[in-house]
């Protein structure tokens, strides 16, 4: 493997439904930040069936070209003819840095290139930048120390530790990145994509699966990734039918509500509400946490939050540890207070 | 038909983290466990057991304690256990890790492969479809249901907004969730048979059309360049309120203080 051949800054421009993903711009974002320092550009690899038309708004993210991979077989995702399309992209042109969103996706489509390129891939990475592997030079090797490698950042042991790891001897260097973690750049409006159209050819073998039915899940709820107020409650909030509480409180101050795991696993609430290294990862300006003791499991997924408020009556609770304010007392008490005074306050506006 | 399920001792990261003083983990006070996902991998092969008698191996990748979690899935219902150990493979990451169980898997026969979809001490679920692509198979990962229908699997496969069932061809590999199932518990009989069981070990020496350059520390493409605890941001304020209105009255001060109303 010749490292010097491997350029540019690669993004998976994850899309579902002809829709491209958000993580797609975010991590757009990140690869313009990183393609920086190297000096290089940054590419896009759309995937999918009847994607072309979607080129121009991964443009407006950042892209500075974007590879299409068109095909029939591209249609829902699956992991063979989705691997293989990537593979054949990285293959045919050699790119120093892959990103790919940590979606349920990217997870399978990852490790699956990773593999059939034989390169390293780091998982779930919440920090990525340019440096020096090692970190600093072995005394009398300093010949040895690489330079412009993709340091990749990312939490082990359900977040007790973070660990850098580096991909020195292979390229590209992989990593998937969870959604909700990087930052997408202001769309440069009416920016149009410099389109590279690529099939590699797709042929069914024993690895194509069959769909056999696409069942989408109904939900009319915001996700709570989008949301800018989140009202969270845990397992201290008591029972599901409590839960009403919270989203008043929700309601008068314009939020969603979120949960912690030990909510899920109690089927108070449904999955897709729940926040922390299993659930999703969400930083939104307020973060309410409310009968929540604060397992590391959960801080990862809500500790990058701009205003953290925590409710508890444990005053020993771990959850005080990331708050920028705690308040230590009964929630049944003080919520619904809190929500009449938000709603006073707002109507004296 | 034959299933082969791989599984993995980790750390219990949930049930309590226990810190050295000097601030690192402290594995030997950890709870060693079966990892959850792959422990509802086990339930699903030991359902295919009960019902189309299928025969069920479980095969780890570890030190020779690993064979705990091997004894545990063999108490539980499992009919043989596999352990791969060797110093030489020490120090493995998700490629060198994949190669070697691949290399191992290659030793058995088999029409399916169940893993879990991610272990609790790495979160990466990279292992289960690297195995795969090493053996050449099908992967279908987040499966959430499995059945069985002739030769094929019919799988519910999450993903973040749905579900797809999915047919593939036997052989193929399975990532199941925790979701899954509930494992159920061992039995007295499976205990008293367990600790007899014989554990099939093998060493880098057992394991063919295998490249030294991909096993262990040396052969990981993915290097540490440094580990540390995580440093978390300070706490902020914590008031202990007389009364819920003085509570009150705080949250809506920092609230209006910010700008949010």
């Amino acid at each position: 493997m010749n490292l010097e051949e491997y350029k540019g800054v690669f993004v998976f421009a994850q899309q579902v439904d002809n829709q491209i993903s958000g993580i797609s711009y975010e991590l757009l974002g990140k690869a313009k930040e990183l393609a920086e320092p190297l000096n290089t550009d940054v590419t896009a690899v759309l995937i999918g069936s009847g994607v072309k038309d979607l080129a121009d708004s991964l443009a407006e993210y950042g892209a500075d070209r974007v590879i299409v991979v068109d095909d029939p077989e591209l249609k829902e995702y699956r992991t063979e003819p989705y691997a293989h399309a990537l593979a054949s992209v990285i293959n045919e042109f050699k790119p120093d840095i892959m990103l790919v969103g940590a979606t349920a996706i990217g997870r399978d489509l990852g490790p699956t290139v990773s593999a059939r390129v034989a390169t390293g891939l780091t998982a779930d990475c919440t920090v990525l930048n340019i440096g020096d592997f090692p970190l600093q030079a072995i005394p009398g090797q300093e010949d040895k120390q690489k330079h412009n490698q993709l340091l990749m950042t990312r939490p082990a042991f359900g977040g007790n530790t973070i660990a850098t790891i580096a991909c020195p001897n292979n390229r590209p260097q992989m990593a998937t990145v969870r959604p909700g973690v990087m930052q997408k750049i202001d769309p440069i409006k009416g920016a149009k994509a410099n389109v590279v159209e690529f099939n590699p050819g797709f042929t069914p073998n024993n690895r194509y699966v069959t769909i056999k039915e696409v069942v989408k899940a109904v939900s009319d709820t915001v996700d709570i990734m989008d949301a800018k107020i989140l009202v969270s409650g845990g397992r201290g909030v008591g029972s599901p039918e409590n839960f009403k509480i919270l989203e008043d409180l929700a309601k008068a101050i314009g939020g969603t509500v979120s949960c912690s795991r030990a909510v899920v696993d109690s089927g108070w609430k449904p999955k897709d509400l729940q926040v922390g290294q299993t659930g999703k990862t969400v930083r939104p300006n307020v973060y309410f946490a409310i009968g929540i003791s604060g397992a590391i499991q959960h801080v990862a997924g809500m500790e990058e939050s701009d205003i953290i408020i925590a409710i508890n009556k444990d005053e020993d609770a771990p959850i005080f540890d990331v708050a920028d304010f705690g308040i230590v007392g009964d929630l049944n008490k003080i919520v619904p207070e809190l929500t009449e005074k938000i709603k006073a306050e707002l109507a004296n506006k | 038909m034959k299933v082969i399920v791989c599984i993995k001792q980790v750390p219990d990261t949930k049930g309590g983290v226990k810190f050295n003083p000097d601030g690192t983990l402290d594995r030997a006070a950890m709870l060693a466990i079966m990892n959850p996902d792959d422990k509802a991998g086990l339930e699903a092969a030991l359902r295919l057991k009960d019902k189309y008698n299928a025969e069920v191996t479980v095969l780890t990748m570890g030190l020779p304690k690993a064979t705990d979690v091997l004894r545990e899935a063999l108490a539980m219902g499992a009919d043989k256990a596999v352990l791969i150990t060797d110093r030489v493979l020490g120090g493995a990451d998700t490629w060198a890790t994949s190669s070697t169980i691949a290399a191992g898997i290659r030793n058995l026969e088999y029409d399916l492969i169940i893993t879990g979809r991610q272990a609790i001490d790495g979160d990466t679920a990279q292992v289960g479809p690297q195995i795969a692509e090493h053996l050449g198979i099908p992967v279908i990962s987040y499966a959430q249901d499995i059945k069985i229908e002739g030769d094929k699997v019919v799988v519910q496969r999450q993903y973040d907004d749905r579900y797809h069932i999915l047919e593939a061809k036997m052989p193929c590999l399975i990532t199941a969730l925790s979701e899954l199932n509930d494992p159920r518990y061992m039995t007295p009989g499976g205990i008293f048979d367990a600790v007899k069981a014989e554990i099939t070990t093998w060493g880098r020496a057992d394991l063919k059309d295998l490249d030294d350059a991909n096993i262990g520390l040396a052969g990981s493409p993915t290097k540490i360049a440094k580990a540390s605890d995580k440093v978390r941001k300070g706490a902020g304020e914590k008031i202990v309120p007389d009364s819920p209105e003085e509570g009150v009255d705080y949250i809506v001060g920092k609230l209006k203080d910010k700008h949010v109303i």
